[in-house]
């Protein structure tokens, strides 16, 4: 049997009378890069989310490594948080403060390690995502797809174990965008780190994946390899990548 | 009237649920205490932030609190016949026990306040209170504890400045526009003054210090919606704890002053 990391188990949310999730059920492997996708407003960040508890379900349970991660109080919660690496769709990079200290500031609230450490760790992270100049601008100060940058670089300052990823190459220039692309793949390839990605752009989704997931009407629509992906006769899903206004979804 | 009671209802719902909301804050605050140690840095830089760029403000309206409630004590003084030189007696227990404290936190509520709501309302809707929370930092600790803390002690700190200035502020007025002399006011306040006045208002203060925090904290976690939903959180924030600061200093009053 394989190897179940993370678990999302019957999970239900509601905003109002709006049901976004309702009885989903997603199961993520060791090792696994899973991309997401669906159109917008389908559930996708949302879904991100409740893997780390970010938004609690109305039902279910999030599990990881068999541990319903809803019955963790705080403290447990925040250990099993410092597992994941998250770059948020917005980047939410701290506006009071630079792009170095957004991407310290995780290793400095650890305490483990001294300033001269971080300072090192923090360049070598901007570099791998080529913003090493930009380390004592404000986020205010950073277009669009540097925030983007900057928002990875905080989110594998840690070097976590497991990476969630909302639209990483989503207002990139597509050289960037490949870049980003390939550091995600290393990671996931050399450092073997588990990765859930949400996106839209089906390039970067087939150049990413080992498994592709679709949301739809708040459950997993399809679930395969990139292979299965391709050839698939799912008229939903080939309207979707085919990026058509006319199919089943848009009916 | 039936959507009339509906509505009284709704309200009733919405004051029940910011209540428990806020007992929950105030909870979540006293455990952080925990690790008080580890945010000390990020007090220090909210007692500069939120307190000492609040004294310019408070030593304004402090002139013109002592200054008018000299001229209006001198005013009732002239209606009922009472001696002048009771006057510095008057005025003063009214700025140190009352005048100085609620006024200094109604304005700290509005200046600080609201600025508190803004920026943890931003944080909130731009997901950057979800961005420290999936780095595994609390937020209560980080953003929650730093800010009370600081409003805790910089109330009680305005409210002794506001004290000296609204005595000056009167002094000024009594000696320029009712005519007694500055020594008669100062004896008359030497003579009233009572050093638990002073300290009840500075416990007062930093009641009001933490009404203020904390009702600021708390609307800026709920923000919700953008740009809009700051400013509605931000206005309910300087409403309710203005309101909860005159309500609390009436329990005050009832507690410490038996008639
Ligand atoms: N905190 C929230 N409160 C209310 N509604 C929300 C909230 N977060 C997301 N939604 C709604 O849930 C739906 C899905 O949002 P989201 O997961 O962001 O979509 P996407 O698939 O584009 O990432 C949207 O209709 C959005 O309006
Ligand atoms: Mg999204």
């Amino acid at each position: 049997m394989a190897d179940r990391f993370l678990e999302l188990h019957q999970i239900k949310k509601s905003f109002g009378r709006q049901t976004i999730l309702n009885n989903l059920n997603l199961t993520v492997n060791r090792g696994d890069a899973v991309v997401i996708i669906g159109k917008s407003g389908e559930g996708k960040s949302v879904l991100l989310k409740h893997l780390i508890k970010l938004i609690t379900p109305d039902e279910g349970e999030v599990r990881i490594e068999g541990e319903n991660i809803l019955q963790m109080d705080f403290n447990e919660l925040s250990i099993v948080r410092r597992r994941f690496g998250m770059l948020f769709q917005s980047a939410a990079l701290f506006d009071s403060m630079t792009v170095a200290e957004n991407v310290g500031l995780g290793l400095k609230e650890s305490r483990t390690y001294s300033k001269d450490v971080i300072d090192n760790i923090v360049m070598e992270k901007l570099s791998m995502v080529n913003l090493a100049d930009a380390a004592d601008k404000m986020p205010s100060e950073l277009s669009g797809g540097m925030r983007k940058r900057a928002g990875l670089a905080r989110a594998i300052a840690h070097s976590p174990e497991i990476m969630l990823y909302d639209e990483p190459t989503t207002g990139l220039d597509p050289i960037t965008a490949d870049m980003i692309n390939n550091l995600i793949v290393n990671l996931n390839d050399r450092l073997n780190v588990t990765s859930v990605t949400v996106t839209h752009d089906m390039k970067s989704a087939f150049k990413i994946a080992d498994r592709i997931v679709m949301l739809y009407q708040g459950k997993v629509a399809f679930d395969g390899s990139v292979e299965e992906v391709k050839n698939t006769t799912n008229a939903m899903v080939k309207q979707f990548i085919t990026g058509s206004s006319e199919g089943p979804i848009t009916e | 009237m039936n959507i009339g009671l509906e509505q009284l209802g709704r309200r009733g719902m919405m004051f029940v649920r910011k209540i428990g909301g806020l007992s929950m804050l105030s909870v979540q605050f006293v455990n952080s205490l925990k690790k008080l140690h580890r945010s000390i840095p990020l007090v220090f830089e909210q007692l500069y932030y939120l307190g000492v760029r609040s004294l310019p403000l408070i030593i304004i309206i402090s002139v013109f609190v002592g200054a008018v409630s000299a001229w209006q004590a001198a005013y009732q003084f002239k209606f009922i016949g009472a001696p002048l030189r009771l006057l510095g007696q008057a005025v003063g227990k009214a700025v140190v026990i009352e005048l100085a404290p609620v006024l200094s936190a109604i304005v700290f509520a509005g200046r600080v306040g609201a600025g508190i709501t803004a920026e943890l309302g931003t944080m909130r809707v731009t997901e950057q209170i979800d961005a420290l929370e999936s780095m595994g930092i609390s937020p209560v600790r980080y953003l929650v504890l730093p800010r009370v803390i600081a409003c805790l002690f910089m109330v009680p700190f305005l409210v002794v400045f506001a004290n000296f200035i609204a005595i000056m502020g009167a002094l000024i007025v009594a000696v320029n526009g009712v005519a007694i002399s500055s020594e008669t006011f100062l004896n008359g306040f030497k003579n009233s003054f009572e050093f638990q006045d002073l300290f009840n208002g500075l416990i007062k203060a930093s009641v009001f210090g933490y009404i203020i925090g904390i009702v600021g904290c708390y609307e800026g976690f709920n923000a919700k919606g953008g740009a809009s939903g700051v400013g509605q959180a931000t206005t309910a924030a300087v409403v309710i704890s203005s309101v909860l600061i005159l309500i609390f200093n009436f329990i005050f009053a009832v507690i410490l002053f038996r008639i």
